[in-house]
């Protein structure tokens, strides 16, 4: 195990938990202010890949394939808030929980009517593929570094938005006393409306974003789904900040456990063994962590009480 | 005048007589559970429609197909397969697509007397112990086509692959599968979670690995995303694969990354026999796209059913089980037969990803393995 590949992996966990953060932003989000469990978020991930690749299929451009998955993904957002997620928030979670379950079905299946049933394609545009030559000699794909910068970008922005901005003094409010803010004159259903389909947006970008490198499919949200739960419970529900922590920590955690325990384990094991053992190890290492994290901070690293 | 009508009045009652004769007194009832929704369904609809197919053509063969969807789900196959046992009360189910499914309905079907025709799943617990007289596997045994893999790179003289599969039961067959025809030494062996979508950490442990080729199972979208991400990461060694990866269904979502790429299969649209030929023009006609392996599958297993029912009568089992296995019909993949284990025996070959005009698909460069039957033939005993 080299240094340069120790670096390379520690590049591939920055873009998977980058990745990552931009999901669990708008769920985190969402939960933070209006207390609501969004179990459809992966279907505006998947929305969003679909509407990027059908754009770019139809207009080659992938910019233009970008634009159209943070439009369609906010606007299916906001459809769904203003339509059914509205009549939720004063409901208990189960019922949450099962509203959003039934409209992941929906969506899924609606999908698959209007694209069929085979995955689609989107790929890289060419002036970002192919691999560049990092100092010291690494040869890494030029769309991941992209992708790297684009998240912290777009996290940078978030930051901005929430920390500067009267629209962020107003989200911030929302999720400390939302009765306070309608009476202070602030229109929440607005509000709601907004921060639905802001994270939804993020959530359509990342589709796109991640599509271009693997498979635009019905179905392709729910594992991503899985995995933002994750780091939002590690990072402490509602907060942005911890979403981004936890993103990177289960990022790299993921892709270093991956690459190296089967090695480890070769250390004082026999090979097939310390393979078996070492992948299987691997892949629960990012719920380790997070049963790790919940012991000792109960509501996650910057979870408020 | 009168006389041409009139002859041609008798050769259509001469037609109808055979076609009824040859339709037995009853017909038969199939249940087809596949899946229909959700993320696998490219599959179970391409099985549906070659098996639908080869129905249509056989004209009235007294076939009634009972179609239901599993949405890949093992609880779901098993209560349909309950339905159309009890109330529907079909004779022969067929359609299952994943192995993990084909667990769950196969060994009670086949208990209860009914006859099963696997169109794709044939895990390895089917075909050695739990192997039975009643259960016929039309595609293959799971390992072939990894089988086939391993023995064209030994051949091909390659020293040092990197194998990936996904850590399940069917990864770590594949795996073996792939092992027990390439012995030599092997660059890295990497098993990767379930339904993973990126695979940056596994290319750069291929890239530092020093192997000089790469085989991987992936099915579905692993498969997509690992073949982008491959191909954009500059790695450019030799990959190898089964045919699953690399099928019609899938091939225009992975591009061009794909070109160049080998697949082991048992059947290729180009496979040069009459059979063949004709199913890949029937089936662009009648549904405007090209088939794909599942869609041939379902086409064969179609035909097997009707090369049976011509020679025998479903309530005779013994003897509808023999005509069966005798296996006389003409499949798309030129010569078939049933190993002892109700096994395909078949030549494997070894496909090449290329470009025709527009459309992205493969060809036939050579054969992998020929006549290759299957290694759990003498753990089966029936």
């Amino acid at each position: 195990m080299s240094s340069l590949l120790l670096f390379e992996q520690v590049l591939n966990g920055l873009q998977l938990g980058v990745m990552l953060f931009l999901m669990a932003a708008g769920l985190t989000l969402i939960f933070g202010v209006m207390g609501l469990i969004n179990l459809a978020h992966g279907s505006l991930y998947m929305v969003g890949a679909f509407a990027a690749a059908a754009v770019a299929g139809a207009t080659g451009s992938f910019l233009l394939a970008l634009a159209a998955s943070l439009a369609a993904a906010a606007a299916a957002g906001a459809v769904i808030e203003v339509g059914v997620i509205r009549r939720l928030y004063d409901r208990d979670h189960l019922d949450q929980v099962l509203a959003t379950f039934a409209l992941i079905l929906i969506f899924s299946e609606g999908t698959r009517w209007i694209f069929g049933s085979f995955p689609l394609f989107l790929d890289v545009p060419d002036y970002l593929s192919g691999p560049v030559t990092l100092p010291g000699g690494i040869q890494y794909p030029l769309y991941r570094l992209v992708i790297i910068l684009a998240g912290l970008v777009i996290a940078a922005g978030l930051f901005l938005l929430i920390g500067r901005t009267r629209i962020g003094i107003q989200i911030r409010a929302g999720e400390a006393d939302r009765e306070m803010i309608a009476a202070l004159g602030i229109d929440i259903t607005r509000l709601y409306t907004l921060v639905f389909a802001l994270g939804a947006a993020l959530a359509g970008l990342a589709g796109a974003l991640v599509g271009a490198i693997q498979s635009v499919q019905v179905g392709m949200g729910e594992p991503v789904l899985i995995l933002a739960f994750v780091v939002i419970v590690i990072g402490g529900i509602g907060s942005v900040k911890g979403a981004f922590i936890g993103a990177l920590l289960v990022g790299l955690t993921d892709t270093l456990g991956r690459s190296f325990l089967p090695g480890l384990f070769g250390l004082f094991m026999e090979p097939s063994a310390a393979t078996t053992v070492g992948s299987a190890l691997a892949s629960m290492a990012i719920y380790i962590l997070m049963a790790g994290v919940l012991l000792f901070r109960p509501k996650g690293l910057f979870g408020v009480a | 005048m009168k006389i041409v009508k009139s002859i041609s009045t008798a050769a259509v009652a001469a037609a109808l007589a055979l076609g009824a004769a040859s339709a037995q007194a009853e017909g038969v009832k199939v249940g087809m559970i596949t899946t229909l929704s959700g993320g696998g369904a490219g599959l179970g609809i391409d099985a549906r429609d070659g098996f639908m197919l080869a129905v249509k053509q056989a004209g009235d063969a007294g076939i009634e197909v009972i179609i239901e969807d599993d949405q890949r789900k093992p609880d779901i196959a098993v209560q349909l397969a309950d339905k159309m046992i009890q109330s529907d009360k079909v004779d022969v189910l067929t359609g299952i697509i994943w192995s993990n499914l084909a667990m769950a309905v196969v060994p009670a079907a086949v208990a209860q007397g009914k006859f099963y025709l696997s169109v794709n799943a044939a895990p390895s617990a089917l075909a050695g112990k739990g192997c039975n007289p009643n259960y016929f596997s039309v595609a293959y045994q799971n390992d072939n086509l990894h089988e086939a893999a391993g023995a064209y790179l030994a051949n091909a003289g390659y020293k040092k692959p990197f194998i990936l599969a996904p850590n399940y039961p069917a990864g770590k067959d594949s795996l073996t599968g792939f092992k027990r025809f390439y012995t030599g030494e092997l660059a890295g062996e990497v098993y990767t979670k379930l339904g993973q979508t990126d695979y940056a950490a596994e290319i750069a442990q291929i890239r530092a690995s020093g192997a000089d080729s790469v085989f991987f199972f992936l099915p579905g979208g692993m498969g997509i995303s690992f073949m982008k991400q491959y191909a954009d990461s500059g790695v450019d060694l030799p990959v190898v694969g089964p045919a699953f990866s690399f099928d019609q269904g899938i091939l225009g979502a992975v591009g061009e990354a794909a070109l160049g790429v080998k697949n082991t299969s048992q059947w290729s649209k180009d496979i040069d026999n009459a059979a063949n030929k004709g199913f890949v023009e029937t089936f662009q006609a009648e549904y405007g796209r090209l088939p794909s392996l599942y869609a041939a599958q379902g086409f064969d297993t179609a035909n097997l059913l009707i090369s049976a029912l011509a020679k025998a009568d479903i309530s005779d089992a013994d003897a509808f089980r023999a005509a069966l296995k005798a296996a006389e019909f003409d499949s798309v993949r030129g010569d078939f037969s049933f190993a002892p284990n109700n096994h395909p025996i078949q030549d494997i070959y070894v496909r090449e990803v290329i470009k025709e005009g527009d459309v992205i698909t493969n060809k036939i460069v050579g054969v992998a393995i020929e006549d290759r039957s299957n290694a759990y033939v003498d753990e089966c005993k029936m």
